[in-house]
């Protein structure tokens, strides 16, 4: 089967092609031998299936970030039968110069100019065939997002595999490094001025009138005033419409399966099933992921949509850019404000993100403290927590009490990366550059799709797989009881002191211990733990918050253990993925002690001002 | 007149008169295409002053003031 390997900038549209090409039949994976993850996919042209590859977006082929080094040592293995370096109309002169170091590096190339929609409401005209003369591969214009001239693009593409593509590719003969770094640097001078000088030969533009959509919206979202505002009125939104929204699919999900749970009930006791098998099974395993599901799976699939709508329309750079005079006064790189968002969904996908970062201290403070925001996993507990004992059911005060935690997140953050930069990871900060991509109507249904099926359901599936054996485990525990209590009380019994220093109890503590391998775990244990792991179909929150009211339970206590769910150790998967991103057990270690002192000393604090003033 | 980078006030021209800076961070500007003798346009700063926002070969960039001290520029006017 044919290779082709889809090579670009960032923010070119590349995935956007790569989806148009390979429809639904794509997934990512680990290319074979590689670390960094790559979408493949297959394409069917006249009868043909070809592979696809979606390398990495990258600026240049000379730097060494881990996406660019993927990307090179794929095109030099010569693997793929035609590579295709897609550019971005509306700024043809920088997209060209990665075009030209690919050109170096691979004979078989295709040049698809992308965005030409966009560059037309900019009154960029570029000139194809003089483009094509110039450049001496096939060059075809594009727009991806409305599936404009994929057609051509696959016709040449299919004429380079099959070899009936006339190939001179002008070449300046240079290869893409010199010896030296001098050499280096001068090379990629020649790139950039080749570049300059066939953007000046093939691309016209008219004068624009009216200043375009992005100065537009910059001009309110990059202020001083209004763009804070902004900043914070779309947080609150995001999570006004996450609780609010979350509140009706979360009651229907729980009437199904307490439906769900009695049906299976009444066969296991029509089988005659042993009692404990029963209580093993159906309290144990189909509660505890009932309940993860129940309790998880609304407001994840309200979110995280939401959150990639914002992320398409190219919001997360200019947070960026507003927050960046923080981050360098705690000595760290202003792309933490990035992997700070992406920790938002995931952490252990934020850890993964703090790739971006080149400096290899910053990355470190970044992987160290992406736990002090919490991910989708928690969210859910933090908005039960706050609508049982702080906004009573008001979704607006709700979501202005989550977006008062994230601040404090972020704060957190700022504090745990400012110690790092005095002790353990000292230094200046580096330098870095941030593009600012132009703002871009979200592709709504490109973006469900991925949110859904790509996170929602890839976080969902992760934590029911962990929630059905630690079920399990957890009402062994709760039933096992060699010396007359069971285990599980026990325990708890034990974590009791250190639980109250908190400000929470021992039961608390316990849960959120047995709920490290996922922070979804953690409500569900808490109530299998106040129950003796004996009641079924309590899912719903107001269930959950009655049994939470018979154990004594008050706003004190969830106001702690709001505080602990903000600042404790990261799950299990978050700190494998550190390991794997760090490559030291001192680091990963780190990365769970930081935030558990951060949380038990804040917690500590708030128990000890409410004993004495409160 | 000759400055650097981060003295641009928003609106200004200028044209790169050479970078001042080694290794990875002068490569990441040659990726950009900054090299002697590219015109650049100051959009805007941040609201607490840095980063500043430029407008290179198409294309909008952050960068630090303490970068761009290290990027020589001649002022121009705006075409």
């Amino acid at each position: 089967m044919p290779l082709i390997a889809l090579a670009g900038n960032p923010n070119v549209g590349k995935s956007t092609l790569f989806n148009a090409l390979t429809g639904r039949n794509q997934h990512t994976g680990n290319w074979p031998g590689k670390t960094v993850e790559v979408a493949q996919g297959r394409c069917r042209y006249r009868g043909t299936e070809y592979q696809l590859v979606d390398l990495p977006g990258a600026y240049s082929l000379v730097s060494r970030s881990p996406e660019e080094a993927v990307a090179e040592a794929f095109l030099l293995d010569g693997t793929a039968d035609c590579t295709v370096a897609v550019c971005d109309a509306t700024s043809l002169e920088r997209s060209l110069i990665l075009a030209l170091q690919l050109m170096e590096l691979t004979k078989r190339l295709v040049v698809c100019v992308n965005l030409t929609d966009e560059a037309e409401r900019a009154g960029i005209r570029v000139d194809i065939p003089a483009l094509e003369r110039q450049l001496g591969v096939p060059v075809v214009a594009a727009c991806a997002l409305r599936e404009d001239g994929t057609e051509t693009l696959m016709a040449r593409v299919r004429a380079v595999c099959d070899g009936y593509e006339p190939l001179q590719p002008q070449r300046c003969g240079c290869g893409i490094r010199g010896e030296t770094d001098e050499a280096s640097d001068a090379i990629a001078a020649q790139f950039v001025l080749r570049a300059q000088q066939i953007a000046q030969r093939c691309v016209s533009r008219e004068k624009q009138e009216t200043a375009s959509l992005t100065e537009r919206l910059d001009r309110v979202l990059l202020r001083r005033f209004s763009g804070y505002a902004v900043m914070l009125l779309l947080l609150l939104g995001v999570f006004w419409l996450t609780i609010e929204g979350a509140n009706y699919p979360s009651m229907g999900l729980q009437w199904c399966f307490d439906r769900l749970g009695e049906l299976l009930r009444r066969g296991a006791d029509a089988l005659r099933l042993p009692p404990p098998l029963v209580g093993a099974l159906l309290d144990g395993v189909y509660a505890t992921a009932a309940r993860v599901v129940a309790v998880m799976l609304p407001p994840m699939a309200i979110f995280f949509p939401l959150f990639t709508l914002l992320e398409d329309f190219g919001y997360l750079p200019r947070v960026a850019f507003l927050m960046d005079h923080r981050f360098r006064r705690a000595g760290a790189c202003g792309k933490q404000s990035l992997t700070l968002c992406m920790g938002l969904g995931c952490n252990a996908a934020g850890v993964t993100g703090c790739r971006i970062i080149d400096s290899r201290r910053e990355r470190l403070i970044a992987v160290l403290t992406n736990a002090f925001v919490p991910c989708n996993g928690r969210f859910p507990a933090l908005i039960f927590l706050i609508s049982v004992y702080f906004s009573r059911g008001s979704a607006l005060l709700g979501a202005a009490l989550l977006t008062m935690c994230l601040l404090l997140s972020v704060m957190m953050t700022l504090a745990g990366s400012g110690l790092l930069n005095r002790t353990a990871l000292r230094g200046e900060p580096s330098s870095f550059v941030l593009e600012m991509p132009p703002y871009r109507t979200p592709r709504i249904g490109q973006v469900l799709v991925r949110s859904v099926r790509d996170r929602t359901l890839c976080v969902l599936g992760r934590a029911v797989i962990v929630a059905a054996p630690a079920g399990l485990v957890i009402w062994l525990l709760a039933n096992l009881a060699p010396n007359g209590t069971p285990l599980l009380q026990s325990a708890a019994a034990f974590l009791n002191v250190p639980g109250r220093i908190l400000g929470m109890n021992g039961a608390i503590l316990l849960a959120f211990v047995l709920g490290s391998p996922a922070n979804e775990l953690v409500l569900p244990i808490l109530m299998m733990i106040l129950t003796s792991g004996s009641l079924l179909g309590a899912e719903s929150s107001a269930a959950m918050a009655q049994v939470l009211d018979t154990a004594g339970f008050t706003w004190r206590e969830a106001l702690c253990t709001l505080v602990f769910f903000l600042f404790h150790w990261p799950c299990t998967t978050t700190l494998l993925t550190a390991y794997r991103e760090t490559k030291s057990k001192k680091w990963t270690l780190l990365a769970a002690v930081l935030p558990t002192a951060f949380g038990c000393a804040l917690c500590a604090a708030v128990n000890l001002f409410l004993h004495l003033f409160a | 007149m000759e400055t650097t980078l981060d003295q641009l006030r928003e609106g200004d021209c200028a044209r790169i008169l050479s970078l001042q800076m080694r290794g990875a961070m002068r490569r990441r500007l040659l990726d950009f295409g900054m090299i002697e003798g590219t015109s650049v346009r100051c959009v805007r700063q941040s609201p607490a002053g840095d980063p500043v926002l430029y407008l290179v070969r198409g294309t909008m960039l952050a960068l630090r003031r303490q970068d761009g001290r290290q990027i020589a520029v001649e002022v121009v006017s705006c075409r």
